[in-house]
């Protein structure tokens, strides 16, 4: 009888984890492991999770379509971290074990806590849009790739988008960010800029989780700043429009990173987010690529698809963990087309993050015309591409604003490569020689 | 002894807080209509946290415990109407989620209360911390853990007032406004239904002694299960206003957490003591942020509340007009 009710409960178990479809492979000797750090609950799960559905589904994909990366499947595991920075590292030791080739945290203060661990584990670690900025300096940071822009290239496309409609002299900006380390990155570029144009700089800090910000957007009532820069993640994007809303500030005066202007930011807000910017990491919501409809055709259409609903397959974020599974997998591509088409490990996907080269030819060849710009990395060069447009939210969707912009490397590198320079005598590292690496 | 020499710390405390707020004034970069702004933004807010501080005193004043799951019936109720209001009109689902919490108190007596009856306030505590993360997990699993938009018709779009005073006017936010006069209203019955009703006097007498209530007839299960109603009723309310002012989502109950300061401020079994706890808190953090933040780094408005709450812990732990606790040695 004992044994019977045991088996039930096991069984309801099994059915529960069935039901709630927790998204696990099982790894085996043939195939790569990708570990999937997540977070589905929690105070910043609106926007982790559609991140998430677009990571865990590209793998699927590229699992279902091709039989996997050149005949090896791969084989990926979900871990919860709430975006809580100790349960991120508690996730990456326990899924250590199944010899990762790469890991993309999305987030920074996971990044920041994993740096060195990846050097010494030997697992490349990838910041799509996100993490150090100074690390796009591979001399210094050989396992980091923040691929297709850092927050300085962010800071410095908005600060030209915002120069275009008038000189910045004696006008403010206000920087409302995420008192965290990845709303603090900007602040340096930020000073520099203000310096450049003269221009007052306003630091306006919003403590996790976000939803106390009344008396910051009083400030900006007294303060009157010209533009608002938006550095926030989660709940408190939507409470910063809200209490933007709250105080008459301009919607259109507003402008705020990739990761603070996606639907879940603007949705809360509805009709009243109308007229709100973003600068887009080369992408927005696009549903109607290639890949989508493979996405579409290969899972969601034999109930294999991870978002909840259809819809959900082309929003901003989705979009986002996408691409950024795109890139893990085309490191895994590009490190074969070296090393054999075989299980690769995480020493040989480092270099082929290094030696990405994604041109327009292989972007139309992947699916995803219209939201990557050309991407080529380098020993030198760990960011690969630093290009994005405005698109401004119309009430019910996104849509571009501007033409491109590209950071500008002359104002910027210097500054990478001085903190990458400082990281490195901190950390007692010899930086590469990029002139002998191939 | 008169009321001063009694509570003398908690007029000097009142003092040091009143020279706070006002302190600005005498600053010359202080315009007074951009202070006033703060100040009714503040006093607002505060409402908004008695609101929820109410739900935890409500239970500490009948049943003697300290409720750390209230923050997680707040999320749990608003999630519930939320979605609710997708399949159904807002009265149906309004009234569906009434009996989701009715039930919820019911059970919370069944299987946590009833069993744990005359344990110490630690044990009954740490029970309600157990109930907190199980009601978190269980809203996002049944519900989901999107942010979802409640409207319920507050007004977005603030006001400016008294224009021809001063220049600009002062801003106000009408959905706080309303926010206020509801939390108010609620405060007010409930306040009657402690002092006047006969159901209110036995949640009081239950809350002074579980057995002594019990040996004079008082039915201790079935008191239980209306306290844990009402307070489910007004984490109801409070998730209301919450969510429609900032979207129903995980963080609700982060915010509902701004309660625990709040009563240790007013004392833990004070109704009026909840509303004053409040109103400093929110005036307090607002001030604090605005005027002091940009000296300190910002920042301040999250962990204002805590402070104070630790200085009044150290000075004047029963709150500002919580009963003076003797033990006998």
């Amino acid at each position: 009888m004992k044994t019977s009710i045991k088996l039930k409960v096991a069984a309801t178990a099994m059915a529960v984890a069935g039901a709630l479809g927790l998204a696990q492979e099982v790894s085996a000797a043939d195939e790569i492991f990708v570990p999937v750090l997540v977070y589905r609950t929690g105070a910043y799960a609106p926007n982790g999770v559609p991140w998430a559905d677009g990571f865990v589904d590209y793998l699927k994909l590229v699992n279902e379509r091709d039989g996997g990366v050149n005949g090896i499947k791969l084989a990926f595991e979900e871990c919860e971290t709430g975006y809580a920075t100790d349960r991120g590292v508690e996730c990456y030791e326990r899924l250590k074990s199944k010899k990762p080739v790469a890991v993309n945290p999305l987030s920074t203060g996971i990044t920041f806590a994993l740096t060195e661990k990846v050097a010494a584990d030997k697992i490349t670690l990838m910041t799509t849009g996100y993490g150090r900025s100074e690390s796009a300096d591979g001399s210094v940071f050989a396992w980091n790739f923040p691929l297709l822009g850092t927050y300085w290239s962010a800071a410095d496309m908005l600060v030209q988008h915002v120069a275009k409609k008038g000189s910045l002299k004696g006008k403010k900006i206000a920087l409302v960010y995420h008192d965290s380390p990845y709303g603090k990155e900007p602040i340096k570029v930020l000073e520099e800029h203000a310096k450049k144009h003269g221009f007052t700089f306003i630091k306006l800090p919003v403590t996790h989780p976000g939803v106390e910000q009344k008396a910051t957007w009083l400030q900006i009532r007294q303060q009157r700043p010209d533009y608002v820069f938006l550095w926030g993640w989660g709940v408190m994007n939507s409470t910063s429009i809200k209490e933007a809303i709250a105080v008459s500030y301009p919607r259109l005066q507003m402008f705020g990173v990739w990761w603070s202007s996606a639907e879940p930011d603007v949705l809360p807000a509805e009709a009243a987010a109308k007229g709100y910017n973003g600068i887009t990491l080369g992408h927005s919501n696009e549903r109607a690529a290639p890949v989508h409809k493979d996405m579409v055709k290969h899972l969601y259409s034999k109930g294999k698809g991870t978002a909840a609903k259809k819809e959900q397959v082309g929003d901003v974020l989705y979009n986002r963990g996408m691409l950024s599974a795109l890139l893990l997998v085309e490191s895994i591509r590009s490190a074969q087309g070296k090393y054999g088409k075989r299980v690769v490990t995480g020493e040989e996907v480092r270099w082929g993050a290094e030696n990405l080269n994604i041109d327009a030819g292989r972007i139309k060849a992947l699916g995803i015309e219209g939201m990557m710009q050309p991407l080529k990395t380098s020993c030198r060069d760990h960011e690969g591409v630093r290009k994005g447009r405005v698109h401004t939210w119309d009430g019910t969707t996104w849509s571009y604003t501007s033409d491109w912009y590209e950071a500008d490397s002359k104002f910027l590198r210097p500054l990478v490569e001085a903190q990458a320079k400082a990281y490195a005598a901190e950390k007692k590292i010899t930086p590469r020689d990029c002139s002998k690496e191939k | 002894m008169n009321i001063f020499q009694k509570r003398w710390m908690t007029w000097v405390l009142f003092g040091l807080l009143a020279v706070g707020a006002f302190a600005p004034l005498f600053s010359a970069d202080t315009r007074l209509p951009q202070w006033l702004e703060v100040v009714l933004g503040g006093l607002m807010s505060g409402v908004l946290y008695s609101l929820v501080a109410l739900g935890l005193v409500l239970i500490f004043k009948a049943s003697g415990v300290f409720n750390f799951a209230q923050g997680a019936m707040v999320l749990f109720a608003a999630l519930s109407l939320v979605r609710l209001m997708e399949k159904m009109p807002f009265a149906v689902a309004l009234a569906v989620t009434v009996l989701i919490m009715i039930a919820v108190a019911w059970l919370i007596e069944r299987l946590v209360l009833r069993p744990l009856v005359n344990q110490e306030g630690i044990v009954l505590f740490m029970a309600t911390l157990g109930i907190a993360y199980f009601l978190d997990g269980l809203g996002q699993t049944i519900w989901g853990s999107d942010i979802y938009t409640l409207d319920v018709g507050m007004p977005k779009e603030p006001k400016i007032l008294l224009e021809s005073v001063f220049e600009g006017g002062i801003l106000v936010g009408m959905e706080d406004v309303i926010a206020a006069l509801i939390s108010a209203t609620l405060v007010a019955v409930l306040a009657l239904f402690f002092q006047k009703t006969g159901t209110g006097r036995a949640l009081r007498a239950v809350a002074d002694d579980h057995q002594a209530a019990q040996s004079i007839g008082i039915p201790l299960n079935r008191i239980w299960v209306i306290v844990w109603t009402v307070s489910g009723l007004v984490a109801l309310v409070a998730g209301i206003i919450w969510g429609s002012k900032l979207g129903v989502q995980f963080s609700l109950q982060l915010v509902a957490l701004k309660a625990l300061p709040v009563v240790i401020l007013g004392g833990f079994t004070s109704i009026p003591g909840a509303i004053i706890g409040g109103l400093i808190i929110g005036l307090g953090e607002k001030i604090s942020e605005v005027y002091l933040g940009p000296m300190l780094g910002g920042g301040i408005e999250n962990w204002f509340a805590y402070v104070l709450a630790l200085v009044f812990l150290l000075f004047r732990p029963e709150g500002l007009f919580g009963e003076r606790h003797i033990d006998r040695v």
